[in-house]
């Protein structure tokens, strides 16, 4: 079978012999996007986080030949070797990671995330669920899908801030 | 090119450092909270970690693993399988191994798939075309057995306990000090089978190239890892490579060579093609690493005046048949604290369930936070401050063995810490609240010994005035790739952006690797001993001692003389090696690093939930490289303290050893929501026994002590004592009223 899938804006005829290809699995071997990782493949660690038309979500839990004709953002998607989103410089100068292995889930989740919060959907840590408000623990909460074992949490959540508050 | 211009430079640390070079260079980088030069490629996904950027016509492996808890195989349906689409190979070779390689083991570990230890076991590798076609004959494989679950032992309750006469010690008389002490407590503590969960799942791809083996592969100790790896395969160590550039975290559960370099490796030479092996998470739990569950007495006594004058820490811990390493949970426990009475114990129980191996800190990380409980419950019965009662008992000198301390800096880090947390007001136990929270706040001390391995780099200063640094040093996380490249560029006086370091390389010279919190010290010491010897040859064209040289943004200078480094080259490279020993200051003084952590949690009464609210620490570990990879090892290492602490458990099926709980959803780490803000302080601190750097580690001491910290919180917030980690919800339910 074959689908089209386009990727950070460019379009892929992918051809998938074996419809058990996950999502996340036709990015990192048939179109060679390792930027996104794979830390379980259950959905319970977050490294894998895409943006599906704007949505972020978790390409282990998804096969590929559900998307044919989608359009999917990866952290290769974000920002360019030249010129890091703000999101990414963020995170270097609060050094919101270590290992770095889910670094790239944890950007493109962060991103999709202020948007979120920006067209006022509530969380669990919303006061006011008609309209939340740009809080650290809204930010803990709302990146607790995206695991860090190396544990830079802190700075994650100060990078997210600071990237958030920077001008577009 | 002409050949670069070679020197030498090996040191071992046989005395006290006297020279401090890095406090007299003036670079200005060592020191600094720089950022970490490889941060564009992680924060881009261009970091390339070992399941990546595979050769050409790579093929994949699976692993067939036991689903028995005990016995052997004796059989398998390989036609079965070797039918089904895409299957290549279904290898049962008696090379594959048992469990990983322990930390520095530098052999292989126990090999042979045909007798079954524990389930999860592997027992055959199933390599075909892509990743889903071997998964799948994976899953359609059936062994056949010679079950003998029913002899396995898969609880420490019925566990046989070894008891090495080595690791056993008695001073004074502990049992007669504890009926005499004005003040005692004699108490008994478990902690749990634990995971180092790394985010990346260990993966290997191997390939041949002409009888050479090149495994990319997700590890912290190349050299080791080479010598392993060759082991297990029949062949020559210079036969092996092992590339291992960025590695995912290791937490210890990278240290020696695991079945997917030795699975992918057989299965590339049977195949003759490269093959990849990433394992599944559930893989990674069950046939990786464990940390080793541990029942500990404390037995602690101490006089009207709060001098201890009894410590007796006893641990029972477990490991597979036949593996040597044993957690050392006692590690701290004879140095920290006086009394003349002490007795260390130490009991092995063989239990058939996945190898215990090292994890963040081994010994230490749940050693400390029970010893620290009970010094918490000894000062509430001697109606001490738990501060004030540490504050009296630390030595002059190692209390076990009278050698003297390198340096000693927990009290200070006790006072301060007390003093930036706010820690006078502490509420009496079970006296604050907060609607339905009950607040609490508890200390701990931070313990864990400092050591110092072999390790060599090679700094190349080229004609054009940049340099290259390399070892086979890896970056877990640690910030390896950062203080490396800051030591190289501090030492020749070049900025940060003319040197590059290049990693993870076997062929490049060996390091030390990365474990037991030694990495930036020996890693770091062979850069700045390379670097120092290109120095030496510049001191040399300068004309001048390399004590009047000094070095800056490219510029050398001695007394009012300044020459360009580019116009001293004269068109030549210098190509410096350094070396680093341990030497006989490791043997003469009691190297430890120190640390006073401080905690406030807030206690659900309606659901027995704890929140950690606050977490603050003062550390004294010798130069801070780069304070800002430095606090965030530390922040890292309290949070691994706040899930021991909370929710951080092994389950196993006592009727087979089964990991029940053996994926991200099941064992909890801590997530974001689980984290407040963390307050990290370092002194103003050298060690000159340590090394050259006077540099000591940072990352395991981080966690030795906060879930003591934690669980004292929780007993000053509920006026209960748990002694059960991790305290969960219904622990703390079953004994609130």
């Amino acid at each position: 079978m074959e689908i089209s899938l386009t990727v950070n804006g460019a379009q892929h005829r992918l051809r998938l012999d074996d419809p058990r290809v996950t999502l996340l699995d036709a990015l990192r071997q048939h179109l060679g996007l390792t930027g996104t990782k794979k830390g379980c493949d259950h959905g319970q660690c977050g490294a894998c986080t895409v943006m599906l038309d704007g949505r972020r979500m978790n390409a282990c839990l998804s096969l590929a030949v559900m998307h044919d004709g989608d359009a999917i953002t990866t952290i290769e998607g974000i920002g360019t070797a030249e010129a890091l989103a703000p999101m990414q410089a963020a995170f270097i100068r609060h050094d919101g990671f270590q290992c770095g292995y889910c670094t790239p889930g944890q950007i493109v989740s962060a991103t999709a995330m202020l948007d979120e919060l920006r067209q006022g959907w509530p969380s669990q840590m919303s006061a006011d669920l008609t309209a939340p408000q740009f809080t650290d623990d809204e930010i803990r909460e709302r990146m607790s899908g995206n695991l860090c074992r190396c544990s830079c949490y802190p700075n994650i959540v100060d990078a997210i801030r600071d990237a958030a508050e920077a001008p577009a | 090119m002409p050949d670069p211009i070679e020197l030498t430079l090996r040191h071992q640390m046989n005395s006290r450092d006297e020279r401090n070079l890095l406090d007299h260079t003036v670079q200005g980088i060592v020191g600094s909270p720089l950022d970490r030069p490889e941060g564009p490629l992680k924060v881009r996904g261009t970091a390339t970690y070992a399941d990546e950027d595979h050769p050409p016509g790579t093929v994949y492996g699976w692993l067939v693993r036991s689903t028995v808890g005990k016995g052997w195989v004796v059989g398998l349906n390989t036609s079965e399988l070797r039918a089904m689409p895409g299957v290549l190979a279904v290898i049962r070779d008696d090379r594959l191994i048992r469990n990983p390689a322990q930390g520095q083991a530098g052999k292989a570990p126990y090999q042979g798939p045909a007798e079954v230890f524990y389930k999860g076991q592997p027992i055959a590798v199933v390599v075909a075309e892509t990743m889903e076609q071997a998964r799948d004959a994976a899953l359609a494989a059936r062994a056949q057995y010679d079950d003998r679950t029913d002899k396995g032992v898969f609880t420490p309750e019925r566990a046989s306990y070894e008891t090495p006469p080595k690791k056993q010690a008695t001073q004074g008389d502990l049992d007669k000090e504890m009926d005499a002490a004005a003040f005692r407590v004699d108490l008994e503590y478990t902690t749990p089978t634990m995971s180092h969960s790394a985010m990346e799942p260990h993966a290997a791809v191997a390939w041949w190239e002409d009888g050479q083996l090149k495994v990319r592969g997700s590890y912290q100790m190349l050299k080791h890892n080479v010598e392993e790896l060759a082991d297990a395969l029949g062949i020559s160590p210079k036969k092996v490579r092992i590339l291992s550039p960025y590695v995912g975290g290791g937490f210890g559960s990278k240290l020696g060579i695991s079945h997917e370099a030795v699975g992918a490796a057989i299965a590339a030479q049977k195949v003759g093609r490269p093959v990849a092996i990433a394992l599944h998470r559930r893989q990674v739990y069950e046939t990786t690493m464990r940390r080793s569950e541990s029942r500990q007495r404390v037995r602690l006594a101490c006089d009207r005046d709060g001098q201890l004058t009894a410590v007796g820490h006893e641990a029972w811990v477990s490991n597979l048949p036949g593996e040597r390493f044993s957690e050392p949970v006692t590690q701290a426990t004879p140095f920290t604290y006086r009394g003349e009475n002490r007795l260390i114990g130490h009991h092995v129980g063989r239990l058939n369930i996945t190898a215990a191996g090292s994890m963040r800190a081994p010994g230490e990380a749940i050693g400390v936070p029970v010893t620290e409980a009970a010094l918490d419950e000894l000062a509430e019965a001697a109606g001490l401050c738990p501060v004030e009662l540490r504050l009296r008992n630390i030595p002059d000198k190692d209390p076990t063995t009278g050698k003297p301390y390198s340096g000693n800096r927990l009290a200070d880090c006790l006072r301060r810490g007390a003093e930036s947390f706010g820690w006078a007001d502490r509420p009496q136990p079970g006296t604050r609240r907060d609607g339905e929270w009950l607040i609490g706040m508890g200390m701990t001390s931070a313990i864990r010994v400092n050591m110092l391995e072999n390790s060599a780099a090679r700094v190349t200063l080229a004609a054009d005035g940049t340099a290259l640094v390399e070892t086979d040093m890896t970056d877990i996380g640690t910030g390896s790739y950062a203080i490396l490249t800051q030591i190289a560029a501090e030492v020749l006086g070049l900025p940060m952006d003319r040197v590059t370091t290049m990693l993870g390389d076997s062929d490049l010279p060996a390091s030390s690797g990365s474990g037991g919190s030694f990495g930036a010290a020996s890693a770091g010491s062979s850069v700045m001993l390379a670097a120092q010897a290109v120095r030496d040859r510049l001191a040399e064209r300068m004309g001048c001692d390399p004590g009047e040289l000094t070095l800056k943004d490219g510029t050398a200078i001695a007394g009012n003389r300044q020459r360009q480094i580019v116009d001293l080259l004269a068109g030549d490279s210098l190509q410096g090696t350094g070396e680093i020993e341990p030497g006989t200051t490791s043997q003469d003084h009691r190297q430890a690093c120190w640390g006073a952590q401080f905690a406030e949690v807030a206690v659900s009464s309606v659901t027995g939930e704890v929140q950690v609210r606050r977490l603050s620490a003062v550390f004294a570990t010798g130069r801070i490289l780069n304070p800002k990879t430095a606090r965030s090892q530390c922040i890292g290492g309290m949070i691994f303290g706040i899930g021991q602490a909370l929710h951080e458990e092994v389950m196993t099926d006592p009727r087979d050893g089964g990991f029940v709980n053996r994926d991200l959803a099941e064992y909890h780490i801590p997530a974001n929501l689980d984290v407040p803000h963390i307050d990290v302080e370092f002194l103003d601190d050298r060690d000159p026994y340590a090394n050259p750097m006077q540099a000591k580690g940072i990352g395991e001491l981080a966690c030795c002590g906060t879930a003591g910290a934690i669980v004292n919180a929780i007993a000053n917030a509920t006026g209960k004592r748990f002694h059960h980690f991790p305290v969960t919800l219904d622990k703390v339910l079953a004994k609130l009223d």
